[in-house]
């Protein structure tokens, strides 16, 4: 059996393996640290120092994010020391964007937001000074505003790393340090295959759903779990929607398999043919050959179908008719349009496009 | 899928051959590339373009369109000569090992590379790569199957699979990666002419009776036509009338000026859907039904994951869902479909199809199972053929190579080859209909070689035309190396160039799928 260790946070004992970090440990026994650049399933970098705590006899506050557990490691999580630099950093990161919650998508869901809160920090001890980029709006699916980064690195290891799409990573150096594809390009000229990885994961408003914009805040959206309708992969998506329209398409990493929470660009920004205004809406019949299609009720419709089919059958044998069945379509509505072809039509001319 | 899409992850080497899967699968591409950066499972790929997973492959071997079966077979002989193979997996759980020695024996490296192109080195070089990992998983789509010799070419992966013992293991199988949300589905529904739900035979006299018993009706033992024996049956006026859900042969099936031909012969021809696809422009009944999002009930992935659909939208119009729609159909006809909901009908589906038995919609609520999954209390199955395959020993076929029906010639000098791009699918009817991905990728673009381009006169974003002995289209060109010389490639998402005016209508002759990866064309400036 692999040896555990056992540490201290805040008081209470907890063993755990080696290699596991402080934050792990503390939140396996329910201690809350705040993070900010952290993400799951990625490296641990330890940028933000939002995560720091004390730990006896270290020469400063560590973060616990990226520190191992060590035998006989004593943590303190919430001292005024660690108290003081989380609100110090929080307050440095506030003030060096645009963070404006009044016009922000991200309010009500944006992590630097929360931060704010739980610190109970009421303003900033230092001026907003945002770096005035201007917005990337050169796509209608993924919306970029640099000034509400906090350059926490979070997309760039979601784009490289979960995606391994390889298109973001910091240019420039110190405080003209920002976030992009190669040669400060736009989403749409860079290599950006626009799986929206980037936006899931943005703690902040810094990348967002730009279909979104305007379509409901957070807490006015119903969410629907739901598979993806495009390839066979069958990926666990999260449908947003309010007044009967889809507001934007999220992964959902609880969900598990196949897909861990990722998507694509068709899953995520391929539904708006849904509420498209060429969606059919009526039966139509075209009475005679050329003619024009006539909109109809649904009686009228079933009955010219079944008075043709069933005169045809009588005159030609059911293997005249044949039905071609959906790869589209559900397993409930599968079967039971070969059920129709066998046991009403009384043919086995079904099959579907598998092939093509 | 023989195996689950999360063990491409953690396996020790990666076959990918006519699969372009970071754009058609692109989650999947996703976990191959994680492989291979983060995990050091090792790639090959077998592919005439230059795909993306090019990039992230230890060896890339570069194939003529359709030689497939060559390469194959190249792998397999120098396995076997190598003594590379899984001996005791090969006598233990297989048969026909002989007969296949015997016929890869001549498919030498030198020889393979004469058909196929691929360097002798390279072949060698992969065949051991391939015999040497300790769990090996083959992952292949449509540019695998859409060949006249398809379901040679699959055997020929089963092949290489079982002789380097990779089937019936956690990491290792042969597995087709399905290109629509339920094609795995339809299929296990009996959506085919030839089978009932869970592939039970409907010219086997056991599953007719029983059929016959449940529904309640007389059922035919003689199998039916497949999609494109309908078609040809539409035009000889054998079938004269078709009904049609959910999909849009005229502009996925091959030979388009045919296809519409056959089906304005009709004298019925009924089309359900969501929009007024080219299909239903010339049908006489179109029915307007919801969309996935619409309605509840279940698709299968292509690793046989039963998933829930579930409704978040109320359908626009009078739309109804399929199933309401087959069931008040069926009640005007006189055969009475009192279905309330999907779940229902998913629980008659459990009834008849054994590999269902054991999922309710209350067992996937939170995570899909994936079949066979036969009793309630059943795990679902990771992959499948462990310790047995369901024909109890595993059977290797010895594959003769044979060229794809129409090579290219004097007067057709180039192969043309089809496929999907990552902003689309399948006939457009959905995504051409989506903003953003319209922005993307806003119009068909017929992908050449830099060199082809040149001796053409031809240059990047100008129109051609693209013309086989069956028609033309027009569309852009956008030079690419993506392209080997003397190969274009053109998607099918777009009905303003509809690749399949060009494209070859000759069948496998077992899997009845069109030769969609080669046929020969001729390239101009328009």
């Amino acid at each position: 059996m692999e040896k555990k260790i056992t540490i201290t946070i805040d008081g209470q004992e907890v063993s755990a393996k080696p290699g596991q970090t402080v934050l792990e440990c503390a939140k396996s026994i329910g201690i809350f640290i705040p993070t900010l650049c952290h993400y799951q399933n990625t490296t641990n970098v330890g940028a933000c120092r939002v995560c720091v705590v004390e730990v006896e006899n270290a020469r400063s506050l560590v973060a616990s994010c990226c520190m191992p557990i060590s035998p006989g490691m004593v943590v303190r999580t919430n001292t005024p020391a660690v108290r003081a630099a989380q609100k110090m950093i929080v307050e440095l990161l506030w003030s060096s964007g645009d963070h404006n919650c009044l016009t922000c998508e991200q309010n009500g869901q944006c992590e630097l937001q929360n931060l704010v809160y739980w610190l109970k920090i009421d303003k900033p001890r230092f001026n907003i000074e945002p770096p005035g980029y201007a917005p990337d709006n050169s796509n209608t699916m993924i919306h970029r505003d640099l000034n509400k980064c906090v350059l926490c690195g979070r997309c760039i290891r979601a784009c490289n790393e979960i995606q391994v799409n390889e298109v973001l990573d910091f240019a420039m150096r110190g405080s003209y340090a920002k976030v992009g594809p190669a040669f400060d390009a736009d989403y749409i000229d860079s290599a950006c295959v626009f799986c929206g990885e980037c936006l899931q994961v943005c703690p902040t408003g810094a990348i967002t759903f730009k279909q979104a914009k305007f379509g409901g805040r957070p807490w006015e959206l119903d969410k629907v779990r739901t598979t993806c309708t495009y390839c066979g992969v069958g990926c666990q998506m999260d449908l947003f929607i309010k007044d009967n329209k889809i507001v934007k398409v999220m992964g959902n990493r609880e969900y598990g398999q196949p897909n861990d929470g990722s998507l694509c660009v068709k899953g995520r920004f391929g539904m708006d043919f849904l509420s498209h205004p060429d969606r059919l809406k009526k039966p139509l019949i075209r009475y005679k050959k050329n003619e024009d299609l006539k909109e109809v009720t649904w009686d009228e419709a079933y009955t010219f179908i079944a008075d043709k089919l069933s005169a045809i059958k009588h005159a030609n044998g059911p293997d005249s008719i044949a039905g071609l069945a959906s790869a589209r379509c559900s397993n409930e509505e599968n079967y039971l349009f070969q059920k129709f072809m066998r046991a009403v039509i009384g043919t086995n001319n079904v099959d579907h496009c598998a092939r093509l | 899928m023989t195996n689950s899409i999360d063990e491409l992850e953690f396996t020790d080497l990666i076959l990918a051959t006519g699969t372009n899967t970071t754009e058609n699968h692109p989650v999947i591409g996703m976990k191959i590339k994680r492989a291979v950066k983060q995990h050091g499972t090792k790639l090959i790929v077998i592919d005439p373009r230059e795909i993306d997973l090019v990039k992230y492959a230890s060896i890339w071997l570069r194939q003529k369109p359709g030689t497939d079966v060559a390469v194959f077979n190249g792998l397999l002989n120098v396995i076997i000569a190598e003594g590379l193979y899984a001996k005791e997996y090969v006598v233990e759980r297989t048969e026909g090992f002989d007969a296949l020695k015997a016929v890869v024996a001549k498919y030498t490296p030198e020889y393979v590379e004469n058909i196929s192109g691929v360097p002798a080195e390279d072949l060698k070089k992969a065949a051991r790569m391939y015999a040497k990992a300790n769990r090996a998983s083959i992952i292949y789509a449509m540019g695998i199957t859409q060949h006249i010799s398809g379901t040679d070419n699959v055997k020929s992966t089963a092949n290489l699979a079982m002789l380097c013992g990779n089937v019936g293991i956690e990491g290792g199988g042969v597995n087709p990666l399905r290109g629509q949300n339920n094609v795995q589905g339809a299929c296990d529904m009996g959506a085919l002419p030839n089978v009932y739900p869970a592939y039970q035979q409907v010219a086997n006299a056991d599953a007719h009776k029983k059929f016959e018993a449940t529904w309640g009706a007389t059922l035919s033992l003689k199998p039916g036509l497949t999609l494109m024996e309908i078609m040809a049956g539409a035009g000889s006026g054998a079938i004269k009338a078709v009904y049609v859900m959910g999909e849009n042969p005229l502009l996925s099936d091959p030979d388009l000026h045919h296809v519409k031909k056959e089906l304005q012969n009709l004298d019925l021809l009924i089309v359900q859907d969501i929009f007024l696809t080219e299909t239903a422009q010339i049908a006489d009944v179109i029915l307007p039904v919801a969309s996935f999002a619409e309605k509840d009930g279940t698709f299968t992935n292509t690793e046989r994951r039963v998933q829930r659909v579930r409704k978040a939208i109320e359908p626009p119009g009078e739309a109804k869902t399929d199933w309401e729609v087959i069931a008040g159909l069926s009640n005007k006809m006189g055969y009475p479909m009192h279905y309330t909901s999907a779940k229902e009908i998913f629980e008659e589906v459990t009834t008849v199809t054994p590999s269902y038995a054991g999922i309710t919609y209350k067992r996937i609520e939170k995570e899909g199972l994936q079949w066979p999954c036969p009793t309630h209390d059943h795990k679902g199955t990771k992959f499948l053929h462990k310790d047995r395959f369901s024909r109890g020993l595993g059977l290797f076929t010895a594959i003769e190579f044979i060229p794809p029906n129409e090579l290219p010639d004097k007067d057709y000098p180039f192969f043309l080859s089809t496929g999907r791009v990552l902003y689309h699918y399948h006939t457009g009817t959905m995504t051409t209909r989506t903003q953003g991905l319209s922005e993307r990728c806003p119009e068909s673009l017929v992908e050449i070689n830099p060199i082809d381009a040149q001796n053409s006169g031809i240059a990047d974003g100008q129109m051609v035309k693209v013309t086989s002995r069956r028609g033309t289209v027009e569309a852009k060109a956008h030079i690419t190396q993506k392209s080997a010389p003397g190969t274009i490639f053109m998607n099918f998402h777009f009905a303003a160039a509809p690749v399949n005016l060009l494209t070859n209508p000759v069948l496998d002759p077992t899997g009845k799928i069109p030769e969609y990866k080669v046929c020969a064309v001729k390239l101009a400036a328009a």
